[in-house]
């Protein structure tokens, strides 16, 4: 175990009991009516779920980072997340929320959709190239189908809907989303972690990878059930959360000896705290409405790496 | 054990090329620039399928091994020296025994010691200068234990000094057993540091001898279409172009 694991284990778990005394009402477990149920039924099950959603971002980041050699690749842009998105937002067009699990199970089958594409365009040779390109044109392809679905809403309400949903949030969410997300997302972290000591091979570029035995299909059909399972699922439960899978191997990365199979598993903790931390912030703060934890990190992640990008100016030029 | 191309064709690159490699020595692969040096080493790795043809080890196709085993058994290292994370020196070494699946120390010391970089262990891969980064790559592939090492212009963007000083350590693995092939463009280097030379032109062998009559003057004016005589004695010669 690292150092990094240690440090993130440390805050998780310090964060997780004040997560949940905070939101719009502060919990005093002695004072407060109904704090058992509170806690339970809404802060428990929300708190759980941002731990998974943002670990299996955090995971994916640092996976996908370590597999393109490029500390700026985002798991959001593989289309995985945009296929989970489209899925989602067909459940919602054609009102197919009377039963609460068939919006996830719709993103799932987004997901499943952009992932069997990326494996079907890119999965026999393995290059990374046709990798990156295969998945920004899943994703535009996505983004388009779910621009148009909104264009051509068939009411107001599912428009708004629609919108509403795709700015991803943890309100209102319930141990089911739990039992959805926690077993995807752990199993698709265990692929990435899997995939550790072929990312750190690919360190020294492609052939030298293969030559060292690793095998660059198995190794692509690895990372894209992994990335698939952790966003798919974080999508199908969480809506679109973005940035956390781009900045959280960034804050990770130095507490590390940087070898990308090192790097997995703290910023799987380290995702989990972001969110938490993000969900927490975005009950607090004092609005009429809340607000989107998907509008909140971009809105604090934007801002955030730009401040990381001048500090880093010099070491990147 | 012998590596061997049997017939090997890459189209536009090597054309029916066979050719057979024994252990214990150091073999230079020359040629101009496009004759398939490249080519043929990446297929001696097993990193390229040919069009038709087969590289065997002793008499068994190089393809038919899992891709572990062929690791084991040959040790690459690509001119680019591509080093993506500014990981430690000594984990940069170690990924030579991922074919093994293990992280033994004493491979990896022995490789550090062998290439005088023992000092360099917990530096910065990123930090380190063009010799030292040759050094460590080279460290890498010796910590893999291969029964070959097949390296392209190993020796390319290092200085005079610590092009022979990775001569000596490549030697160094050769008196140890292990079959070393390089491709050389600096044909000096070649002239006297290999026990044979592979001249290949236009993606077939052009000449296959010891040094000094796989690089006569003669094969160099055919092949290169430079005139030019080979000046001093043997071990320490010197091309002049005429």
């Amino acid at each position: 175990m690292n150092r990094a694991v240690a440090i993130f284990a440390a805050l998780l778990a310090l964060a997780l009991p004040l997560s949940l005394l905070a939101g719009r009402v502060w919990l005093d477990p002695a004072g407060t009516p109904n704090a058992a149920v509170i806690l339970a039924e809404l802060r428990l099950p929300r708190a759980v779920l941002a731990i998974i959603v943002g670990a299996g971002l955090g995971a994916s980041g640092a996976a996908m980072q370590g597999y393109l050699r490029n500390p700026l690749a985002d798991p959001g842009l593989f289309g995985i997340a945009p296929g989970a998105a489209l899925g989602a937002v067909v459940a919602l067009w054609f009102g197919y929320t009377v039963s609460p699990w068939l919006l996830p199970l719709f993103a799932l089958i987004g997901a499943g959709g952009a992932m069997a594409l990326l494996a079907a365009i890119a999965g026999r040779t393995g290059g990374i190239a046709l990798f990156t390109l295969a998945g920004l044109m899943v994703a535009s392809l996505a983004g388009a189908l779910t621009a148009l679905a909104i264009s051509m809403a068939p009411n107001a309400f599912a428009m708004s809907e629609i919108v509403m949903w795709l700015n991803g949030a943890l309100t209102d969410r319930s141990w089911r989303e739990v039992w959805i997300a926690a077993p995807l997302v752990a199993l698709g972290v265990l692929l990435l972690w899997r995939s550790g000591r072929s990312l750190d091979a690919l360190t020294l570029g492609e052939p030298v990878a293969r030559s060292l035995g690793v095998n660059p299909a198995a190794l692509l059909w690895l990372l894209i059930a992994g990335v698939g399972l952790t966003v798919g699922a974080g999508v199908a439960v969480a809506g679109i959360i973005g940035f956390v899978g781009l900045i959280v191997p960034h804050l990770v990365r130095p507490l590390t000896d940087r070898r990308p199979s090192q790097l997995i598993l703290p910023s799987a903790l380290a995702g989990a705290l972001l969110v938490l931390v993000a969900d927490c912030v975005v009950r607090i703060l004092p609005l009429v409405t809340e607000l989107r934890l998907g509008i909140a990190l971009s809105l604090l992640g934007a801002p955030f790496f730009l401040w990381l990008l001048l500090r880093m100016r010099r070491g990147l030029a | 054990m012998n590596l061997s191309a049997q017939d090997l064709t890459v189209a536009g690159r090597l054309a029916d090329l066979s050719l057979t490699l024994a252990p214990g020595r150091i073999t230079a692969i020359c040629g101009p620039n496009g004759a398939g040096k490249s080519t043929l080493l990446e297929a001696l790795a097993g990193l390229l399928t040919p069009d038709s043809g087969a590289v065997l080890t002793d008499d068994s196709p190089l393809a038919a091994l899992p891709p572990r085993e062929r690791g084991k058994l040959l040790g690459y290292l690509p001119q680019a020296h591509e080093i993506a994370w500014d990981v430690p020196v000594r984990s940069l070494v170690e990924l030579g025994r991922l074919p093994h699946g293990d992280s033994l120390v004493g491979p990896v010391d022995a490789a550090l010691a062998a290439l005088d970089i023992a000092h360099l262990a917990d530096r910065r891969a990123q930090s380190l200068s063009g010799g030292e980064t040759a050094r460590v790559l080279l460290a890498r592939v010796l910590a893999g234990e291969p029964r070959w090492i097949l390296a392209d212009e190993p020796l390319a963007a290092l200085d005079i000094g610590h092009q022979l000083a990775l001569l000596r350590h490549l030697r160094a693995a050769a008196d140890a057993g292990a079959g070393v092939v390089l491709v050389l463009h600096d044909l000096a280097h070649a002239m006297n540091h290999a026990d044979r030379v592979v001249v290949l032109d236009r993606g077939a062998v052009a000449a296959d001898d010891v040094p000094s009559a796989a690089l006569a003057p003669a094969i160099v004016r055919r092949v290169w279409g430079v005139e030019c005589d080979w000046l001093g004695d043997p071990g320490a010669r010197a091309l002049v172009a005429r």
